[in-house]
């Protein structure tokens, strides 16, 4: 190979302009141009062994893929990448590429690594574009399977599943598929159209989808069993959202960020009124945690109007769990970091309207088992920051619904479904499950990495006659 | 989407549908409820199961037109389609032979209050019900109550049907003339409160059914959370119903305020649309 020049930095996304983009919901990075993405594309070093794919939980060929774009086979290089991953335009948006391809790429060792994150999202979005999807259907083998939650691990499942001839049904509790993906991803970050199309797609391999279907209400997984489910993959997420359990939680003001969240995406509340679903912020909002939701929600509610929005963590920002990209954006939209803090106390006023937070602060000791560093309070260092609203976004567990209503199924402490991990079986034959059910609440390339496992071990377990 | 069925006005403002949803209506039992979303830009709202007929495959429900998306709701015709219709949703009514019970509601409570006085006297509780309303034109199903009911007493805040007064009144009656081992009360957060308190001091075990703020009705996201005791619960999958002892009722009553502007702004634009004669054209009450 010849010896090219090495540009150090990746290409930058466009995005809209920070002072702009907060006054509506339209998506905040637009994309690389065809110009751009053969720019950065060709950055990539073709490595003999590449690193980056082991860092990818699904193991999407990533060389081939962007020597395709540099052939300018944008065609192919989507095949390439649906090969191993169903969602890409999602993933392209949302995956936290930092931790995962882009980590282990050669080329970040000196420099930065190859934006394969913003390769990927130009690939699938040339072939929404351009591309016509052909399902390719393989002869029915007869057998039928159920799954419970349209979430990306469902869906991946699902389509996996169809693609080998199964009979596919997913039920899903609200009334609209994408789980997360159209109910707590915002549209500025992914925009719903783009989960439709992902969905229409895998609606087009024969994958019927039932919504408003609450399973343990409407129907128990063992009834789906009795009713011809050869096969249950119950991947119903990880809902149940968590609360501080503090003083003044219940006041008016205090949504978890699943509220916040779902009424604004799913339910369009930042319509309203054309839209019925209200949604209230006041001028001043403190959203709790250091995640993707906490990000999430600190950015919409910038977007409803408000003047102050304030995100509390416990610890530093280097300990932030959210994505390197979205803590950026949300910095550059002007959320305001308090950090080393967490609530003791939310105030109210008379009509029992949330009116202040009260924080204590803290600083970082020694490391924990998750080895980041642990915050450690600080005696009599509470103050007040005055707020109208405050959202919860310091995580959420499994809805308990599937487990309560199953009682063969083994749960763990936390109330997570047990499945084995490479083929998502459970303690209850014909039984799996996988997502953030089993795993806690994770991301979304892990959440579709679990589905398409199970798929396997569904497969496996209905034909491979081992068992 | 589901069909309305049938449709029909039982008092000043209160309808009834019944709705085709044959897997609901397999599973349904007392005490639980259904989320409706009318159309595509419509608010999810929780409206409680006041009856359900399996082998027609049909779901009751009763609703009084007060906001925004229940006078929407009361436009639609028999015939016409509901865009999504979840359930059944909560726990169930705990039916057990207590003895002799008093069956409360008010108002459009009545409405869910009649399929568990009906499971209560079929498992050979004796059933004494007191159903009140504002005025004569508020009342519903008196018969329907009387069908399950031991005895039955009524009152009209107005004196204009049944007795003058509230139902507390009676309740008060009742407890200073007959043992009673509980009270199951249904109606607006007041009317359960004050039932709430004039049964505490007696030690009557008394159960209210909650219909908090709710979105999406499967524990997703805690905007039903109601305070009962020290612990927070949600209402849509731990209710909606609980002790009425143990419910903080402050909490709860200004827990429905939540989005008091915004209803007010969602009725404004719908009278604007109504005068205007435009998109959103009135039928009110056809
Ligand atoms: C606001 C937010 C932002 C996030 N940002 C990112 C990000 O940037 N990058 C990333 O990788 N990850 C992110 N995540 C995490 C990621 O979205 C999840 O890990 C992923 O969606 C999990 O997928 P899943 O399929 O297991 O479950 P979910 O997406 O939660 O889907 C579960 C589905 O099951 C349905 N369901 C539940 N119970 C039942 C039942 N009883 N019957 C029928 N259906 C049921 C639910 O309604 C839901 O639709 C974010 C999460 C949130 C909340
Ligand atoms: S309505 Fe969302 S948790 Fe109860």
């Amino acid at each position: 190979m010849s010896k090219k020049q090495v540009v150090g930095k990746k290409y930058a996304m466009p995005v809209l302009d920070p002072h702009e983009r907060i006054k509506y919901f339209r998506e905040v990075a637009t994309g690389y141009t065809e110009e751009l993405a053969l720019l950065e594309a060709a950055r990539c070093l073709q490595c003999k062994k590449p690193l980056c794919v082991e860092g990818c939980p699904v193991g999407v060929d990533i060389p081939a893929f962007i020597k395709l774009i540099l052939a300018r086979d944008y065609q192919g290089a989507a095949n390439k990448i649906k090969e191993k991953n169903s969602l890409p335009a999602v993933c392209g948006r949302v995956c936290p590429q930092e931790n995962q391809c882009e980590k282990f790429c050669v080329m970040g060792k000196k420099n930065e690594p190859v934006a394969i994150g913003r390769l990927e999202r130009f690939v699938a979005d040339w072939e929404f574009e351009h591309g016509e999807f052909k399902p390719e259907a393989k002869a029915p083998n007869g057998k039928k399977v159920a799954i419970v939650g349209s979430g990306p691990s469902g869906l991946t499942c699902a389509a996996e599943l169809a693609r080998m001839g199964y009979r596919v049904k997913i039920f899903e509790a609200l009334h609209m598929a994408g789980g997360v993906l159209v109910y707590g991803i915002p549209e500025f970050r992914l925009p719903k159209a783009v989960v439709a199309r992902e969905i229409e797609n895998i609606k087009k391999l024969g994958v019927e989808i039932e919504v408003n279907s609450v399973i343990g209400k409407l129907y128990t997984i063992d009834e789906l069993i009795s009713d011809g489910f050869d096969a249950v993959y119950v991947a119903t997420g990880a809902g149940l959202p968590y609360f501080m359990n503090i003083p003044g939680e219940n006041l008016n003001g205090v949504y978890s960020a699943n509220e916040f969240l779902t009424r604004v995406n799913l339910m369009k509340a930042y319509k309203f009124p054309e839209y019925i679903t209200p949604i209230h912020t006041g001028r001043r909002i403190a959203v709790i945690g250091g995640g993707n939701v906490a990000m999430d929600a600190a950015r919409t509610a910038l977007r409803l109007g408000v003047e102050k929005s304030y995100i509390i963590y416990r610890r530093s920002e280097k300990e932030m769990p959210a994505r390197a990209e979205e803590i950026e954006h949300a910095r550059e939209e002007g959320v305001e970091f308090v950090l080393l803090s967490s609530p003791v106390e939310i105030k109210g006023d008379e009509d029992g309207r949330v009116k202040a937070i009260v924080c204590q602060k803290y600083e970082l000791g020694e490391p924990d088992s998750s080895g980041r560093r642990r915050p450690v309070p600080l005696e009599n260092s509470e103050y007040e920051i005055p707020v109208d609203t405050v959202v919860m976004a310091i995580g959420q567990g499994p809805n308990p619904l599937i487990p309560a209503t199953t009682p063969e199924l083994k749960t763990n402490k936390n109330g997570n479904i047990i499945a084995d991990a490479n083929t998502g079986k459970t303690s209850k034959p014909q039984i799996f499950a996988g997502g953030d059910v089993v795993s806690g609440a994770a991301t979304v390339i892990l959440a579709m990495g679990a589905g398409k496992k199970a798929a396997q071990g569904i497969n496996q377990y209905l034909f491979g006659g081992t068992e | 989407m589901y069909e309305i069925k049938r449709k029909a006005l039982l008092a000043n403002n209160i309808k009834l549908f019944e709705i085709f949803a044959p897997e609901i209506a397999r599973k349904a039992q007392a005490g639980q409820f259904v989320i409706v979303r009318q159309h595509e830009k419509a608010e999810r709202i929780p409206l409680t199961i006041a009856d359900f007929d399996r082998n027609q495959g049909t779901i009751t429900i009763i609703f009084q037109e007060v906001g925004r998306s229940t006078i929407d709701l009361g436009q639609l015709k028999k015939g016409d389609y509901i865009l999504d219709f979840v359930g059944p949703l909560g726990k169930e009514s705990e039916i057990s032979k207590y003895g002799r019970v008093v069956c409360i509601g008010g108002g459009v409570g009545v409405a869910p209050l009649y399929p568990i006085a009906k499971r209560l006297h079929g498992e050979g509780n004796y059933i004494v019900s007191v159903i009140g309303a504002r005025s004569r034109g508020d009342l519903i199903w008196e018969e329907k109550m009387r069908a399950v009911s031991d005895a039955l007493y009524i009152t009209t805040d107005d004196g204009s049907y049944g007795e003058k007064g509230f139902v507390t009144d009676i309740l008060k009656r009742i407890i200073g003339s007959e043992e009673i081992d509980a009270v199951i009360a249904i109606g607006p957060l007041v009317m359960m409160e004050a039932v709430s308190e004039i049964t505490r001091p007696h030690g009557i075990k008394t159960v209210v059914s909650l219909n908090p703020i709710m979105l999406d009705g499967t524990g997703m996201c805690g905007a039903c959370r109601v305070q009962i005791g020290q612990e927070t619960k949600f209402a849509c999958v731990d209710g909606p119903e609980f002790d009425g002892h143990l419910v903080d009722w402050d909490n709860a009553k200004r827990r429905a305020k939540m989005f008091l502007q915004e209803e007010k702004i969602a009725l404004e634009v719908l009278r604007y649309n109504c005068s205007e004669g435009g998109a959103h054209a009135c039928q009110k009450n056809k």
